[in-house]
C-alpha cells in the first residue's frame, strides 16, 4: 500500500513552489541591491558637483582672497561614501557597478586631495593627508589592521584626511600614484605621510606622532570640536 | 572554501525551506480533514484495549497516571490496566499496590532491566485486540482513548493511532518553549499521518492492534528509544500509523536545561542509530513516504542545525579576531560616524528573505499545532521561546549524538 501513497506530482510542485520562493527573495533582493547602488551613485554625483564646484570656485577667486573659499566639504561625505561601498562590496558582491562605483570614488579622492592641498598651499591653511594603499586582492590582515588604526586616528583628528586606494584597482590614475610613490605590491600596506612612505603595519602612536610633528593638528575636546565647527561657519 | 559554504548553506536551506512547503501544502490539501471535537462521543463498538504503565521511580506521579486511566471515558469492563514497577527503588511498588484491589488493573513486580523489559513484561499477558503504553509521567485526558478508538472504528487498515502530547502548564521559559515545541510536533506529526510516514509512536499512549506485536514482536531495546523503534518497524512491514490530534496527553516536560538536554540527547542518539539500523530502507520508494521524505528530512535537519552552528562559531571566531586587531591598532572606539541606522545597511542579500521565509513557516506550523490541539488561534510567547532557546541549546544536543554515536560505533568498524 505504501508504494501507492508517493504522490510524485505533489514533490515536483513542492520543488516549484520552493523554487519560486527562492527566485522571490532573489528578485527583492536584486531590488533593493540596485536601489543602493542608485543611492552610491547619487552620492558620488552629489561629491563629484561639490568637487567641480570648488575647483571651480577655486580658479575663480584664486587671484583674489583665501577668505571666500569655502572648506570643502567632501571629507564628511566621502568617509559616508568609502563606508557604504565597503558595506556594498562586501553584501551585494564585487560586480560590475560596484568595481565601476569603487573606481569613481578613487578618482573623486584623488581630485579632493589635490584640490585640498592647492587651497592649503595657497592659503597657508591647515591641512593634513595620509595617502594609504592596501590591496583586496590576497588576503592581508595587516592591511586591516593598518585601516582600522588609520580610522581610529582620524576620529581623534577630524582634520585629518585619509585617502586609501585599492592597489589592485584597474585605474590610471591610482597607476600613476602608484609609480610616483614607488609603492610595491610585496610591500603593503603603504603609508604616504608628508612625502614619506612608510611601508607595513604602522602603529597608531608613530603614526601619531608624525601627523601631530608636520601638522601640528589638535586633538578633538569638545572645546576644541565647537571652535573648528565656528571656524568653518 | 568560502563558495563551497555558501553553497552548502544555500542547499540546506533549500531543503530546510522544501520540508516546510511540504508540510504546508499537505496541510492545505487535508484542513478540512482535522477535525478537533470538543465533547464526549460515541463509538458503535466498544473494544478490549489493555494500557501498560511501565513505573521505573514514579511515586510521585503514578496516582494520577493510573486515576487518569481511571477516570477514562470507557467501558470499565473493557479496559484492562497493568502496572509494572520496573525494580523501582523508591516506594513506587507500595504506592501501585494501593490500586491492585481494582478488577480491571494488575500488577506485576520485575528486576530492572529498562522500559522495554516492562512493556514487553506487559505484553506477555495481553489478551486484549488492542493495547497501549502510558508513560508513569503522563496524564491521559477522559475523551482521549475513546476518540483514539474511533480512528480504528473507521479505517480497519490502521494499525495505529498516536495521541496529541500536550506539555502540562509550564512554569519557566524552558517549559514555555517546550509547550510550543509540542504543539510543532501535533502538528507535524498530523501531516505525517496524512502521508503515512510517521516515525514514532510515542510512549504516553500510542494504542496498537495486537496484531502488529504478533507479527512483528515485542518491543526492542533500540539505543532506549523504543517507541521511535516500532515505528520504524512498523514502516517497513507497511503497517500504517495514525495521529489523533484530539487526544490529549498531558506529559511533564523537563524544568531545566540540563535535564531537557539529557532527554534531548537521548532522543536525537536514538533517531540517529534507528535510522543507521534501518539504513536500508531509506529511499526505496516500496516504503513510501516514510523512507522518501521523513527520514531524510530529519537527517537533512541534523546536518543543517551542525552546519549552521560550525558557521555560527567561525563567524563568532572571526569577529572576536576582528575586534582583537582593532584592540591592537588602537584601542576601542566607534570606527566610524556612519549612522547605522541608516537603511543602506540593513542586509537585503536573498538568504536573508529566505531566512524570514523559513521562520514565518515554523512559526506558522507552531500556531497551526497549537490551532489543532486547543481549537483556538492564538500566538504566544512561547514560539519566541522556543525559538531562541532550540536554536541556541539544540546543536549542542544533536552534536553530542553524533559524538556519541561516532564513539560508540567505533568496534563496528573492525
Amino acid at each position: 500500500m505504501n508504494e501507492n501513497n508517493i504522490d510524485w506530482k505533489k514533490y515536483l510542485i513542492v520543488f516549484l513552489f520552493t523554487v519560486g520562493l527562492f527566485l522571490s527573495a532573489s528578485y527583492v533582493s536584486n531590488y533593493f541591491g540596485n536601489k543602493k547602488i542608485d543611492q552610491l551613485k547619487l552620492i558620488q554625483d552629489k561629491i563629484s558637483i561639490d568637487i567641480l564646484s570648488s575647483e571651480t570656485q577655486f580658479s575663480l577667486l584664486s587671484e583674489l582672497s583665501c577668505k571666500n573659499i569655502s572648506d570643502s566639504v567632501l571629507s564628511g561625505e566621502l568617509g559616508e561614501l568609502a563606508n557604504k561601498l565597503e558595506w556594498g562590496q562586501q553584501n551585494l558582491g564585487m560586480t560590475d557597478t560596484v568595481l565601476y562605483l569603487k573606481k569613481y570614488y578613487s578618482l573623486l579622492e584623488i581630485k579632493d586631495y589635490l584640490l585640498t592641498k592647492n587651497i592649503s598651499k595657497r592659503c597657508k591653511t591647515k591641512a593634513a593627508f595620509i595617502l594609504y594603499f592596501y590591496t583586496t586582492a590576497e588576503n592581508c590582515s595587516e592591511c586591516e589592521k593598518q585601516g582600522l588604526a588609520l580610522s581610529a586616528l582620524r576620529d581623534k583628528y577630524p582634520e585629518l584626511r585619509v585617502y586609501s586606494f585599492d592597489y589592485s584597482i584597474d585605474l590610471s590614475a591610482v597607476k600613476s600614484m602608484l609609480q610616483i610613490y614607488k609603492i610595491e605590491d610585496t610591500k603593503l600596506p603603504a603609508l604616504v605621510v608628508d612625502e614619506d612612505v612608510l611601508t607595513g603595519f604602522r602603529g597608531i602612536d608613530e603614526l601619531e606622532s608624525r601627523v601631530k610633528e608636520s601638522f601640528k593638528l589638535q586633538e578633538t575636546t569638545p572645546i576644541n570640536t565647537n571652535s573648528t565647527k565656528t571656524i568653518k561657519k | 572554501m568560502d563558495s563551497i559554504s555558501s553553497i552548502v548553506l544555500y542547499v540546506l536551506t533549500f531543503l530546510s525551506v522544501y520540508v516546510q512547503v511540504f508540510f504546508l501544502i499537505t496541510f492545505l490539501e487535508n484542513r478540512k480533514k482535522i477535525i478537533t471535537r470538543k465533547g464526549p462521543i460515541k463509538l458503535i463498538k466498544y473494544p478490549k484495549v489493555t494500557v501498560i504503565v511501565p513505573c521505573w521511580d514514579e511515586e510521585k506521579t503514578i496516582y494520577k497516571t493510573v486515576r487518569s486511566l481511571l477516570d477514562l471515558n470507557y467501558p470499565k469492563d473493557k479496559l484492562k490496566i497493568f502496572l509494572v514497577d520496573d525494580g523501582s527503588t523508591d516506594g513506587t511498588w507500595n504506592a501501585i499496590l494501593k490500586f491492585s484491589k481494582h478488577s480491571n488493573i494488575k500488577i506485576f513486580h520485575k528486576e530492572n532491566g529498562g522500559k522495554y523489559t516492562a512493556l514487553n513484561l506487559g505484553l506477555k499477558h495481553v489478551e486484549t485486540d488492542f493495547l497501549g503504553c502510558l508513560d508513569a509521567d503522563s496524564i491521559a485526558d477522559s475523551e482521549s482513548l475513546v476518540r483514539i478508538m474511533s480512528y480504528f472504528e473507521k479505517d480497519p487498515s490502521i494499525m495505529a493511532v498516536a495521541p496529541s502530547i500536550v506539555a502540562f502548564k509550564s512554569k519557566n521559559i524552558i517549559q514555555g518553549a517546550q509547550r510550543a515545541e509540542y504543539d510543532m510536533s501535533v502538528y507535524i506529526k498530523k501531516m505525517l499521518g496524512f502521508i503515512e510516514a510517521i516515525h514514532v509512536a510515542p510512549g504516553p499512549l500510542t494504542i496498537f492492534r495486537k496484531k502488529v506485536f504478533d507479527d512483528l514482536g515485542p518491543y526492542r531495546h533500540a539505543h532506549n528509544t523504543e517507541d521511535m523503534e516500532i515505528a520504524y518497524r512498523m514502516q517497513k512491514n507497511h503497517y500504517k500509523i495514525e495521529q489523533c490530534n484530539d487526544a490529549y496527553i498531558y506529559t511533564s516536560t523537563p524544568l531545566t536545561i540540563t535535564k531537557l538536554y539529557k532527554q534531548r540527547l537521548r532522543w536525537i542518539y536514538g533517531f540517529i542509530n534507528n535510522t543507521i539500523d534501518y539504513r536500508k530502507i531509506i529511499f526505496r520508494k516500496k516504503y513510501g513516504n516514510f523512507s522518501l521524505f521523513t527520514v531524510p528530512s530529519s537527517i537533512i535537519s541534523i546536518f543543517a542545525v551542525s552546519f549552521l552552528f560550525g558557521k555560527m562559531v567561525y563567524n563568532l571566531g572571526s569577529f572576536l579576531f576582528s575586534k582583537i586587531l582593532q584592540f591592537q591598532a588602537g584601542g576601542f572606539h566607534f570606527t566610524s560616524k556612519t549612522n547605522f541606522l541608516d537603511l543602506f545597511f540593513v542586509n537585503t542579500q536573498s538568504l536573508f528573505f529566505i531566512i524570514i521565509v523559513l521562520y514565518f513557516l515554523i512559526i506558522l506550523s507552531i500556531t497551526l499545532g497549537k490551532k489543532m490541539t486547543e481549537g483556538k488561534w492564538g500566538f504566544s510567547f512561547n514560539t519566541i521561546y522556543f525559538l531562541l532557546i532550540f536554536s541556541i541549546i539544540g546543536p549542542f544536543w544533536l552534536l553530542k549524538a553524533v559524538y556519541n554515536t561516532i564513539l560508540s560505533r567505533k568496534p563496528a568498524w573492525r
